[in-house]
């Protein structure tokens, strides 16, 4: 029977956040690249939240955004309000959050996609993978169609196996009864692939004629909107924003929660996946803090175009009434309609240690996986993996060396690094706590972090990485200039200072000390600075934040020396610990497993003592000497 | 702050004549310039030429702890092939100990077991075929560095140590929990509170602190153990060596003490006291546990106190002991010697070639030539203790000084008015280091407080 074949250079499984980006970067890397999804509507869809961003996961939309990828210009183009989270405390945790118009988001990354050379966009259900000999082959569609292809990228998000619950309610399908994808687990499986049930849920829609807003707090967007993507112009930003509103539960939503918790799939046991613990559905809250009387609901717009609201922080698997009469005890919702129920859904992923720090497969070459299939949760968390999977896939092919970011540069090698390194039971959500060096990785100095990397893998322009480098060297000079000028206790300084609730001063000091001070900052303290050059926004945020820290900042940058030595340390790939004498039994089985691409990534493998580390920086040593000495012996000959 | 320059002592830990610190790294010479003032100019170390001797004082501040020679090896003609510096200064456990915790508290940091030769390996300076005695080495000196850390520290101590932990990490969590859901959590006004949590957590490692140089958080000493049938008198001596404690008496506030063991300083000497008493009087319920229990302590005690008691005659029990005492460094306590003598000095040095004290428990006579006896076996090195307790004590010592540090950081960042996320930087740099006292590690402690105690949005 004739079958269609036909061939690529790389498949892309799956279009939500994170197989957008994957597919974009191998398209704009120049290679013939086709994109599957189950359904054309559903691209870059957000089945839960309207929102992008937020703590640590605005870091890893700037971060996407420094090295090429989409996420932080599609929401520009599609946000309806913005908030810069945690303003009063320090830059490293200034976090940017947008909330999307979900339509509006979903199409204008559909229009990128099919207005992208080399990008083929496919509706179809991939339910194969062809591998010969540990290499990647093709991809196989329900339909029977091959596509040969030399890489693939599984994003297949929480379609796999996927049910949806709410009471004793089970649908056999993906996120809003979207279908589901039964086939591919079976085809992995097959090929040697672990796989996790994972389990997440959403909360009910609301239609917005039927809830009273005068019983709610309303919350604005930011007077002046920061843009995500450093190529957006902020003048293109300065919209009409929409607003949010706060409400609360009570002892009686709790009461009801409590008194139906049995008909809730969660506690029956019908649902066998493993959810986060940082989204928990309001029935685990009521259980889990059982002491507060109230929690926060915040009504969300879903878009411009829709009434649907969306009720955070009341994400549920009770059976319909019980929602019903749940919701509406909430002050504002006492009438409010039901547009969508809330439900849980539980799908495959793989347990990703299976996975390089590439995000390629350790077993099967070509094969590379990103988003919600490694286990991770969140669209920003799913577009940064995308990404990366997809610079690999091109890298791979294209006979580079992998695009890997370490723990020091990015939250991205965080948020991998925890996930193919540490045991994860959970879905995996990035937190400004999982990163040591958080004060050198802050969402403001995204682009002076990783643009160069962008460059060199080939998604950014030349002219953007030299702006970059141009801004670099700004910040220097000037952080220089000011270490340098010494303000003396006259009139105009003293009266400034007064003006803004400062010290005078008793003698003479530094303008980085004045700098220093809690009440002030660089720009406040230009009129006493009359030599200043004209600087452009983002150069003084930088130099004053650089000034401002820096004691702090110098004391992570030493430690950062530190954790380099150890990752630059590569152990060989395939390495049988068996054979390394000295090792516990424990670290032997261990480092097979997880085969650490570096010394530093087996020293946070669980599990491996420091006496370990000692064992292989001594076998390393050993190895290096016994290569040198057999090639010194091929020179000779 | 850690630094890769390591310090440790480099000769064995007994009363000799010399002792020797050595110090190797990037910073050696800038950590001995801080300490080391030569007897002759103001040459700095940094500025000596390598290969030199010089005399002179090693100072923490105004203090002198000793008058010592230092050796200059500079990169890479030295053992390690790093910058290294010895300080060769006079013998005794108290000097070197005193010296060592000078070089960390300017900057050095302590040696990792086996970590000299590692270097000296990893820096080419070993020759390749001896890999596997490197391997050796580290794998024997962590095996004895982990069993013997935690399993020193007194039970009261590691309980404190959990205790501030917990306080310490629950702290990180609410910080955090507040900046990663600002909407849920609000810190506002946090500050103050924490300034004070600080101040006492502060307090609480100072005092810590106190009790480690008082030889008071790790069972360190002669572990001595008192033997001898019943109502021979040991308890009353337990109770006479405890009475004249007198250098250290503070204990760590709201501690209980351990029943069956005593610290205690006779003559300037630690006896870690062992007291079997106790170890009968759970003998009628397990009897078997029980005498495991005392030969075990028999094995392990670095000195036997056997009290006998002179006014009654030798019984099975007394020989039973003198059996086992035979090989063991001991001494005789011939009790009651103000009553009639039944068993007399002669019969009991027939049976056993130990140094015997007529002594009275009632009378408090004999005291002071049992001080007086076990100060000799001391100081002629017949008894002696392992030398790892002292280098455990130090590590943990060191630890303790980190964490202050780190806590009066949180201090100072809260009255710069720095912003709430500055605090958990520094709190979790103590929580790390208070964790290397009692071996456990952060992994994902954090993460699991703050999913624990403080409810997240969405």
């Amino acid at each position: 029977m004739p079958v269609v074949e036909e061939y690529y250079d790389v498949a892309v499984v799956g279009a939500g956040h994170a197989g957008c980006e994957a597919a974009l970067a191998c398209a704009r890397l120049g290679l013939e690249t086709i994109i599957f999804t189950v359904s054309i509507e559903s691209i870059a869809m957000m089945p839960c939240n309207p929102n992008i961003g937020g703590s640590s996961k605005g870091h890893l939309v700037r971060e996407i955004d420094a090295l090429g990828g989409q996420m932080g210009i599609n929401i520009d183009k599609t946000f309806i309000q913005s908030k810069m989270l945690n303003k009063s405390k320090g830059p490293a945790v200034h976090s940017l959050r947008a909330q999307a118009d979900k339509a509006a988001y979903s199409m204008e990354m559909r229009k990128t996609l099919e207005n992208t050379d080399h990008l083929t966009v496919r509706q179809a259900e991939v339910s194969e993978i062809i591998v010969e000999d540990h290499q990647l082959r093709g991809v196989k569609t329900f339909s029977g169609a091959v596509y040969y292809c030399k890489a693939a990228v599984l994003c297949t998000g929480t379609y796999l196996n996927a049910r949806c619950l709410y009471g004793d309610v089970v649908n056999h399908t993906g996120p809003n009864g979207l279908q589901a994808a039964n086939h591919l687990t079976d085809s992995l499986v097959k090929n040697g692939i672990e796989m996790f049930r994972f389990k997440t849920g959403t909360p009910a829609r609301m239609d917005k004629r039927t809830i009273d807003f005068s019983k709610m707090t309303e919350q604005f967007g930011d007077e002046k909107i920061v843009p995500f993507s450093f190529t957006t112009d902020p003048e293109d930003v300065q919209i009409d924003q929409v607003s949010c509103w706060l409400t609360y539960t009570n002892p009686e939503t709790h009461r009801i929660i409590r008194e139906n918790l049995e008909r809730s799939p969660l506690f029956s046991g019908m649902i066998e996946g493993t959810g986060p613990r940082y989204c928990p559905s309001i029935e685990d809250k009521v259980v889990k803090f059982a002491e507060k009387d109230r929690h926060q609901v915040f009504i969300e717009p879903e878009g411009i175009n829709t009434n649907e609201m969306y009720v955070g922080g009341m994400s549920s698997s009770l059976p319909e009434d019980v929602q019903y009469a749940m919701y509406r005890t909430v002050p504002g919702l006492e009438h409010a309609k039901i547009v969508r129920n809330a439900y849980a859904i539980e799908y495959d992923c793989i347990n990703p240690r299976q996975l390089y720090p590439s995000l390629e497969f350790k077993e099967i070459h070509g094969l590379f996986s990103g988003g919600q299939f490694n286990g991770s949760s969140g669209y920003e968390e799913a577009a940064a993996q995308g990404l990366i999977a997809g610079i690999n896939a091109a890298m791979k092919i294209k006979g580079r060396e992998p695009l890997i970011l370490d723990r020091s540069e990015s939250y991205i090698g965080v948020l991998i690094d925890d996930l193919v390194t540490k045991d994860n039971h959970e879905p995996y959500r990035m937190m400004t706590s999982r990163a040591e060096y958080r004060l050198l990785l802050r969402q403001d100095n995204a682009d002076l972090r990783l643009t160069k990397k962008g460059y060199e893998a080939g998604l950014i322009s030349r002219e953007r990485y030299e702006r970059v480098v141009w801004k670099e060297k700004m910040i220097e000079e000037e952080i220089r200039r000011v270490e340098s000028i010494n303000i003396g206790a006259n009139a105009s300084v003293q009266s400034l200072l007064e003006s803004f609730g400062s010290q005078p001063l008793n003698t003479g000091t530094g303008l980085a000390e004045l700098i220093r001070r809690p009440e002030l900052n660089y720009d406040m303290l230009a009129p006493i600075d009359p030599d200043r050059p004209e600087l452009p926004d983002d150069v003084r945020e930088q130099v004053n934040i650089n000034i401002k820290y820096e004691g702090y900042i110098r004391r992570q940058i030493k430690q950062v020396k530190q954790f380099k030595k150890l990752e630059n340390k590569k152990l060989p790939k395939n390495l049988d610990y068996d054979q390394v004498s000295g090792l516990r039994m424990e670290a032997q089985q261990k480092l097979n497993l997880y085969q650490p691409v570096s010394i530093g990534q087996a020293s946070r493998i669980s599990g491996v003592s420091p006496a370990d580390i000692s064992v292989l920086l001594v076998y390393l040593e050993q190895l290096h000497y016994k290569e040198k000495k057999a090639n010194e012996s091929v020179g000779q000959e | 702050m850690k630094t890769d320059t390591i310090a440790a002592i480099a000769t064995a830990m007994s009363n000799s004549g010399i002792g020797i610190v050595r110090i190797s790294g990037d910073e050696a010479l800038q950590v001995a310039d801080r300490i080391f003032v030569p007897k002759k100019g103001t040459k700095k170390v940094s500025e000596m030429d390598s290969h030199t001797i010089h005399y002179g004082y090693v100072r923490d501040g105004e203090e002198t702890v000793d008058e010592v020679m230092l050796l200059i090896m500079k990169a890479p003609n030295s053992y390690t092939r790093e910058d290294t510096v010895e300080i060769d200064c006079h013998g005794g456990v108290l000097v070197m100990k005193r010296l060592l915790e000078t070089v960390l508290k300017y900057g050095a940091r302590p040696a990792e077991p086996g970590e000299f030769t590692k270097r000296a390996f990893l820096n080419g300076r070993i020759d390749l075929s001896q890999a596997e005695s490197v391997i050796d080495i580290i794998n024997a000196k962590n095996d004895f560095a982990l069993k013997s850390s935690v399993s020193q520290l007194k039970g009261a101590v590691l309980n404190k140590i959990k205790e501030l932990r917990a306080v310490v990490i629950h702290q990180i969590a609410f910080i955090e929990s507040a900046l990663d859901d600002p909407e849920h959590i609000s810190i506002d006004g946090y500050a103050e509170e924490l300034k004070q949590i600080t101040e006492n957590l502060k307090n609480e490692v100072t005092g810590l602190l106190k009790s480690a140089d008082n030889g008071r958080i790790l069972k360190e000493g002669i572990n001595t153990v008192i033997v001898g049938k019943p109502n021979a008198g040991k308890s009353s001596l337990m109770n006479i060596l405890v009475g004249q404690e007198r250098a250290i008496v503070t204990d760590i506030a709201g501690t209980t003490r351990d029943i069956l063991e005593e610290q205690i300083q006779l003559g300037g000497i630690s006896l870690n006291i062992i007291d079997t008493a106790g170890i009968r009087d759970t003998e009628d319920i397990v009897e078997k546990i029980g005498v495991t229990k005392s030969k075990e302590y028999l094995e392990k005690a670095d000195l036997v106190i056997y009290v006998a008691d002179s006014s009654t005659k030798l019984d099975e029990n007394d020989l039973q002991i003198i059996a086992s005492i035979q090989d063991k460094k001991a001494i005789v306590l011939l009790n009651k010697s103000d009553l009639e003598a039944v068993t007399t000095r002669d019969i009991l040095s027939s049976k056993l070639d130990k140094t015997i004290i007529e002594f009275s428990a009632k009378e408090n006579t004999g005291i002071q030539e049992l001080e007086n006896t076990i100060k000799d076996m001391f100081l002629q090195g017949e008894v002696s203790f392992n030398d790892e307790v002292y280098i455990t004590n130090i590590r943990q010592k060191n630890a303790l000084e980190e964490t202050k540090k780190s806590l009066e950081m949180v201090l100072k960042s809260i009255d710069d008015g720095m912003p709430e996320d500055f605090y958990s930087i520094d709190l979790m740099n103590a929580y790390e280091e208070l964790g290397s006292i009692i071996g456990e590690s952060v992994g994902e402690d954090l993460v699991n407080e703050i999913f624990s105690k403080f409810c997240m949005g969405k």
